[in-house]
Formats: C-alpha cells, structure tokens, sequence
C-alpha cells in the first residue's frame, strides 16, 4: 500500500479484524453471515440492497464484492445501475432535508 | 449470425495446448497452489474412477457458432470430425463397457454425417443418449429441421446451452441473433413434446455465466428461467444445470485480453469446495475425442491430456479404466469451486 489508501488485494484480508478482538470480530461475523441468508428477502435481492448502500457508504471493497455478488447472481447491469441510482437518491435526500 | 475465427484459424499461440497448460502453471495465475496438493490435503490424491457410466464423445469440433468462451475452440473452419470406424468402436466400448449413458458433443454433434446412424445404433443398445445441441443448428439450415422428430423417436435427452433468458446477455456471449433462434428451436422441441410436464422426453438448458463470475445458485436460477421463458416466450423445460466456465482455449484467450485471468484463478481457488471431489465427472465418466483417443473428461482432452491408461478407444480396456488415476492439473479449479461443476450441473 505504498501509493493508494485501498489495495484490491485487500479484500482478502477482511477476516484480518478478528486479529485483535477475536470474540467481537467473530460475531461481526456470525451476524453478517446471518443476515445475508435467504429469508423474507431473497439472496439476490439483499446482494441489490448490498450494492445500493455500498455505492451510498462509497466503501470501495463492498462495491466490488457485491457487484461480484450481483453479477453471479445474475442480476444485470441495468438493474445494479438502478440500485446504485437507489442509493443515490437516499443519500442526496439526506443531505437536502439538512437544508430545510 | 456472424461467426468469428477459431483460435486455431488465427494461428493464436494458446492454438497449443502445451502453452495453455504452461500458463495455468506459470506466475501469470498468481498464487495458485498445485491442485493436486488441495486433493492430497483431504487425501484424495491420486484422484481414481469410482464407476464408469457415462461415455462422453466428441464427434467433432466443427460447429455453426464461434462462441465467445468456448473451451473447445469449435467453429465454421473446424474441419476435424470423427470417422465411422472410430464411431464403431465407440459403439462397442458402450456394449463392453456396461455404460449407462451416450453422451455426444462436439462442436455441433448434428453436423456430423453419421450423426442420425451413430444415435440408432446407440438406441439399439438401450442406453440413455444425451446430445448436447447448441439449439441454433436445428434452425439453422432446413436439412435440420427435422432433428425435433429424430430426437423425439429416439428418445434422446436433450441438453442445451442458453446463457441467459434474454437476448442481450445470450448474444454477447454466443453470437448475434442465437437468442432469436435458440427461443424458434426451444418451441420446436416442446412441439414434439421435449420439456412438458407429463412428458418422457428431456430437456434440459445449461446455464454459465457471461462474465468471469461463478454461477449463482442453480435451483434460483433454475426457477427464474421456467417463469421468465414460461412469462415471455411459453417455452417449458426440465432441469438447469449451472456450469462453470474453464480457462481453457477462447475463455483463457477472454481471461488474458481482459487482464482477469490472475483474479478469475483466485475466485475459482477462493471457491475451493472440497464437498465436490467426490462427485466430480472424471470419477465416473470417459472421454472420447474425435480421432477416437480418451481422456478423464472433455476438459483434459481440449488441453490434449490423455488418461492414464490404454488411450485409444480401440483398445478400449474397462479394467485399465476402472484402475487409472485421474490427471489433474490446475484448469480442475474449475470443477470444484462453489457447488462444483460439470456437464450435469452444479455438484453439491
């Protein structure tokens, strides 16, 4: 990481935060898992959800895993754009209703 | 349909399949360990046939569609088809075998010349024959249009690639207007009864992705394929199966032009699923090139790495078979990321 904050190769490396809190990384984890399951929402639609507040939170590692995700789950690229455009509308929203 | 050039009318370099197989073992697939090490790891090397059931022939690498991640190479300017004498022993090796299954590939099977002879004799031995067809070649030229009813009096089960249910990701992937004619060939086949509900008669779609991503989950796919053909199109099948794509031939070509090759062989290695050794295709099935030598499966015979046992189908030695280990090299990736793959789907 000599010249970027981000490195792709990062990603990988996620599970890293358990390093120095194990039993809180571990139900970081237990809970992720827990909430992408399949359940009144269906894999893909939370992997859409994902995308949206992906772009909104602009966390570059979870635009690319979950436009990974997306796209194995074979959304195509008009509707993530449509997701991403979802997220946008929410965070502009957010910054507007300040104004009032 | 326009179609393209093979990798071999191009002179292209990955024509050799030495180079192939040096690539996917060279610092260009980035940190990938030997996949023979990840079988030894659950000590399940040397990987060995538990059954043999299914003989896979390739009649041919000749093909209507030059499509875009075929792992074949298959094309228009293919020229290479099996003979008749080769057929024959394949039709023997069926019988001294005890196979269960006939399955034909190619390239396009159909085009073969002996195509419809090679099927009857199959059928005589009342085993099940799979053809996988493109879809395309049955309305691809009126001598085909007959292939519906063939089948059907045959009893063949059919099993065919549609990238996807719409027209845009189906053509990027196999060529301009295959979607068209794959959705005109799909209503022929349920004409004569293929893929209805109280009908003998199977067929089946093969899903791969358009991209290089793993496949999502096949029975999510599977249902949203019957609605959306059921919704647009009132085509009906059977089963989806979800395979993954191989870095062999034009998909490694794909994967290198992109610069995702490294990335594609660390998803693959990412997705290492131990759950799907067991029932990997090589385990119980042989494959049959069209100059009649055998491989583990059609993968191993595209990058030309032949079993490790009596080779050639006139020798064909089913003790040999049942006692070879199964080669492996660093493509077998393919076949065990995620729920596994093979040319009957998903595996777990």
């Amino acid at each position: 990481m000599k010249d970027n904050y981000y490195d792709p190769k990062g990603l990988k490396n996620f599970s890293k935060i358990k390093d120095f809190q194990e039993p809180l990384g571990s139900k970081f984890f237990e809970y992720y898992n827990a909430v992408f399951k399949e359940g009144g929402l269906t894999k893909r639609e939370k992997c859409l959800i994902a995308l949206a507040v992906s772009y909104a939170t602009q966390c570059p590692y979870r635009i690319d895993a979950y436009t990974v995700n997306c796209l194995e789950n074979s959304t195509d690229k008009t509707q993530m754009m449509e997701a991403v455009h979802v997220g946008a509308a929410i965070n502009s929203g957010a910054t507007l209703v300040h104004s009032v | 349909m326009k179609a393209s050039k093979s990798l071999k009318y191009q002179g292209h370099k990955l024509n050799s399949t030495e180079y192939q197989i040096e690539i996917l073992n060279s610092e260009a697939v980035g940190n990938v360990p030997l996949f023979q090490d990840k079988l030894a790891q659950q000590q399940m090397f040397p990987l060995t046939a538990s059954k043999l059931d299914t003989l896979q022939v390739n009649v041919g690498y000749m093909c209507n569609q030059t499509c875009q991640h075929c792992h074949v190479d298959a094309g228009p300017d293919r020229k290479e088809i099996m003979t008749k004498p080769t057929m024959k022993y394949c039709l023997d090796a069926l019988k001294h075998g005890n196979f269960d299954t006939l399955d034909l590939t190619g390239g396009a099977p159909e085009m073969h010349p002996d195509f419809k002879w090679f099927v009857e004799e199959a059928n005589k031995q009342n085993i099940k024959t799979i053809v996988r067809s493109n879809l395309t070649i049955l309305v691809a030229n009126k001598k085909y249009h007959d292939l519906p009813d063939f089948f059907k009096q045959n009893n063949v089960e059919i099993t065919s690639s549609l990238p996807f249910y719409t027209k845009s990701r189906t053509d990027a992937q196999r060529g301009q207007g295959v979607f068209q004619s794959s959705i005109k060939a799909l209503k022929m086949l349920n004409e004569v009864g293929y893929g209805l509900e109280k009908s003998d008669l199977k067929l089946n779609l093969v899903y791969n992705p358009t991209d290089s991503f793993l496949s999502g989950d096949q029975l999510t796919l599977q249902n949203q394929y019957k609605k959306k053909l059921k919704e647009d199109f009132d085509i009906h099948f059977n089963e989806l199966f979800t395979i993954t794509n191989m870095p062999i031939n034009r998909f490694l070509d794909y994967l290198q032009k992109s610069d995702n090759l490294e990335d594609y062989m660390s998803r693959l290695l990412d997705a290492y699923n131990p759950n799907a050794v067991p029932n990997l295709m090589c385990k119980n099935t042989v494959s049959v090139s069209w100059d009649g030598f055998l491989y583990d499966c059609d993968f191993n015979q595209m990058l030309d790495i032949k079993v490790n046992a009596y080779n050639h189908i006139k020798n064909f030695n089913i003790k040999s078979l049942l006692n070879r280990s199964i080669q492996v090299n660093q493509h077998c990736f393919g076949c065990t990321a995620g729920a596994g793959s093979s040319c009957g789907g998903a595996l777990s």
